[in-house]
């Protein structure tokens, strides 16, 4: 099985590459993680990883800087429904807009809007940042055989913007910053995490490693 | 609930971990890469590197130190010392830092928060600020600014500084004391507190940590989201463990997983 990560000049790919070797090491399947900007390769892929640290507008700019790098996962996301991940800012980019540093439009996957953080106590710091449970609005593949809710294990999250769902039922996890903050979303074989797995230990590799066993 | 974070910070000086006492005198404290493991299965919430020597020698050390450590620890890690351009960040995002520390070159050209933020996100620029009392007893407090390791005064108000610097696009404050820097007395929570309120970003508070207490303080007087130290950890006199037993002791949400 190949992963792809998509590099797109943002992005900690290294660390996306390493966690996903770990947790396919863990989960005792044999997976070939492959960085690339090469859009065959994303074409050709089994699963398909797009990581994201930086702006929601400036992600944007460099994954259509990447020549048929959008068309490609177009193709092997919708034409042949592979699994796909999206992490972050990777997640956000589905969206049909996003309102950071200007509006931008996202790839469209999942119908929402990414929009900034708003807690109700405004003594909550911003960014969310840091360790926070989730609370789970519909059983998933993803999630399968991870603790949620108060006493489950933390995921890492760091962001000032988050997606809000037109479709709720596209929500699979939520966690608790002053309000309800997105931090899992599903829609058939595409999938997205708010808050970094690579960065989240157990909950991390646990949630790599049902990616890797996910059949949508 | 969103936890308070524990972070054993990482002074690495040609490749070795170091710790000294108000930035001098430095003592030898390990390989960074085999602490940075042995931190991660301790359960720490992130981990700061500072290339202390990085505004003024070779810097290829710690990106390989970044590197190797990105390989094996799967938690956040923040990497400074000598980021002067927006080309460091992305160099030091590509090694596996999660989030980078602005120090010197924010204080000498403010714009260049903005640049980073802009770049790649407010969630990842960190700017450090070492901050020395600088008023007299009895005076009110104010606190200056201070470079190159602590060593270099810059007359710069470290309140409206932190405010400045946030407005520019600082996703979070890692404030270091250099008063308590490595004495063990304790954070200057005046300072801390002061620097938490002006802002509304995440503030890590910095220097001084000697007892489990102080960790409280920090964010109980503080009014930190996160609190960094170095001595008690790396010479063995406490455990991340005996750290988040004492802050959830006292009533503050920790992770335990």
């Amino acid at each position: 099985m190949t992963v792809a990560i998509v590099d797109y000049g943002s992005g900690n790919l290294h660390s996306a590459a390493k966690a996903m070797e770990r947790a396919a090491a863990d989960a005792g399947t044999t997976a070939r993680v492959v960085v690339t900007s090469d859009p065959d390769v994303v074409r050709a892929a089994d699963r398909v990883l797009l990581p994201g640290v930086g702006a929601f507008a400036d992600c944007r700019r460099g994954l259509d800087a990447v020549p048929g790098m959008v068309a490609a996962l177009e193709e092997v996301v919708h034409g042949k429904g592979r699994p796909f991940l999206g992490i972050c800012v990777g997640l956000q980019l589905l969206a049909e807009t996003g309102l950071e540093h200007g509006e931008t439009a996202g790839l469209g996957w999942i119908k929402g809007v990414v929009d900034r953080i708003e807690p109700s106590d405004p003594t909550l710091k911003i960014p969310h940042m840091g360790w926070n449970t989730l609370s789970l609005d519909r059983p998933h593949a993803l999630l399968e055989g991870i603790p949620t809710g108060d006493q489950g294990l933390n995921a890492y999250f760091v962001h000032s913007y988050h997606m809000q769902l037109a479709d709720p039922a596209d929500r699979v996890a939520t966690t608790d910053y002053g309000g309800t903050v997105t931090a899992v979303v599903a829609r058939g074989n595409v999938a997205g995490t708010q808050f970094h797995p690579e960065k989240s230990q157990k909950l991390g590799l646990a949630l790599l490693a049902n990616f890797l066993k996910w059949r949508p | 609930m969103l936890k308070v974070r524990v972070i054993p910070c990482l002074d690495v000086k040609d490749g070795r971990v170091v710790k000294g006492v108000k930035f001098v005198d430095l003592r030898d404290a390990g390989d960074p890469v085999e602490a940075a493991r042995a931190y991660d299965a301790a359960g720490a919430d992130e981990l700061t590197f500072l290339d202390i020597t990085a505004s003024h020698e070779d810097r290829g050390t710690i990106l390989d130190v970044v590197r190797r450590t990105a390989e094996q620890c799967f938690m956040p890690l923040t990497v400074g010392g000598g980021v002067r351009t927006v080309d460091d960040v992305r160099t030091l995002l590509h090694a596996g830092a999660d989030k980078v520390s602005i120090n010197t070159a924010a204080v000498n050209r403010r714009a260049f928060v903005g640049e980073a933020a802009e770049k790649f996100g407010e969630q990842c620029i960190v700017v450090a600020i070492d901050a020395k009392k600088v008023s007299a007893p009895g005076e009110s407090d104010r606190w200056e600014i201070f470079t190159h390791g602590g060593r270099k005064p810059t007359g710069i108000d470290a309140i409206q500084y932190a405010r400045e610097v946030v407005d520019l696009g600082a996703g979070e404050i890692l404030l270091t004391s250099m008063d308590r820097d490595g004495t063990g007395i304790g954070f200057d929570t005046a300072l801390t507190r002061a620097v938490s309120d002006a802002v509304h970003v995440p503030v890590i508070a910095s220097g001084g940590v000697g007892t489990l207490d102080h960790l409280v303080d920090g964010i109980r007087e503080g009014g930190a989201s996160a609190v960094l130290a170095a001595s008690i950890f790396h010479f063995g006199t406490f455990t991340i463990g005996e750290a988040k037993a004492c802050l959830a002791a006292a009533g503050l949400p920790v992770r335990l997983d």
